[in-house]
């Protein structure tokens, strides 16, 4: 089962690398940019095909490891 | 002093920290790989030193912090035993939530190696006995991601209960934000858990311990301990 974790910075952290991303777009005259918030994306497959346990092992992954919930919100897709 | 040196893959100052820590105590510490489950019997002091574990990926420090050693670590520091963890170390123990807030990436975006200044907000912990408190420092920085982060919450907890340990400022011990290279909130180089006992420091005091290197301002800290351990005993 194929699945997807993002990571994101919560709002109001502060994103240099983001920041400096938005900055470099502008710069190239990508028009219509407001801001950038750089994230992490996490492909993940999972053996079997329980839903519910891949969510619950997804979930584990992402508390105990992918995202540091201090500044990240994270989000799982089973797909 | 019976001191333990954890080691991770990537971890590149150990031995910098081992020879500091054998030319002031007398004792040659122990280097305990990553993989270990227990430390050396009769530890007083666990020091996680800095480097680049695990290459910095995913988040500095985060997939040492989940290594099978850590365990001990945390037990070591739960019976209030003394953890020092440098640059990379106080990364690692952030994640590991031994000390709480984030280091994130400088706020310039720029690798910064060079002296800076600290001063040393108290003087009576284990760690800065050594030292008068308001004394300023010359140290060696060398990190892209030491910008202190915490809630304001916990910031404020710190704060009030005189739980930073260290402060970058100017020459003369003033805060002053062109001193706060890195963008540490409230110019946090180093913090303290609440029971005192876990060090956390993103600039490198094993590195001035010698006059001709040019500056003996970090030897403070560790004849401190030194001291505290020879006067328990």
């Amino acid at each position: 089962m194929k699945a997807r974790v993002t990571v994101t910075l919560k709002s109001g952290v502060l994103d240099p690398q983001g920041k400096a991303i938005e900055g470099a777009l502008k710069s190239l005259g990508v028009s219509g940019v407001a801001s950038v918030r750089q994230g992490k994306v996490f492909d993940i497959e999972i053996e079997g095909g329980d839903k519910a346990h891949a969510e619950a092992a997804l979930k584990e992954a992402a508390e105990k490891l992918l995202a540091n919930t201090v500044i990240e919100n994270y989000r799982i897709e089973v797909l | 002093m019976k001191s333990a040196v954890v080691v991770f893959p990537g971890i590149n100052r150990e031995r910098d920290m081992a020879r500091t820590l054998k030319l002031i105590s007398g004792g040659e510490p122990v280097m305990v790989w990553h993989a270990e489950t227990s430390l050396p019997a009769g530890t007083d002091l666990v020091v996680i030193p800095g480097g680049f574990s695990y290459g910095d990926y995913l988040r500095c420090g985060a997939i040492a912090a989940r290594a099978p050693i850590m365990d001990a670590v945390r037990a070591h520091a739960g019976r209030g035993g003394l953890v020092l963890a440098v640059c990379n170390g106080f990364q690692i123990a952030c994640e590991a939530g031994l000390l709480p807030g984030v280091l994130m990436r400088n706020a310039q975006l720029k690798f910064i190696c060079r002296d800076i200044f600290l001063k040393v907000e108290r003087s009576d912990t284990p760690f800065t006995r050594g030292y008068n408190a308001g004394q300023v420092i010359r140290v060696p920085t060398a990190h892209g991601e030491g910008n202190y982060v915490a809630d304001a919450d916990t910031i404020a907890r710190l704060e009030g209960d005189g739980r930073v340990a260290f402060r970058y400022t100017a020459p003369d011990g003033s805060v002053d934000p062109q001193w706060n290279f890195n963008g540490s909130t409230n110019a946090i180089a180093g913090i303290l858990s609440e029971r005192g006992n876990v060090l956390g420091m993103m600039p490198h005091p094993e590195n001035h311990v010698e006059a001709s290197i040019g500056s003996t301002d970090g030897r403070g800290l560790f004849a401190g301990l030194s001291d505290h351990f020879r006067q328990a005993a």
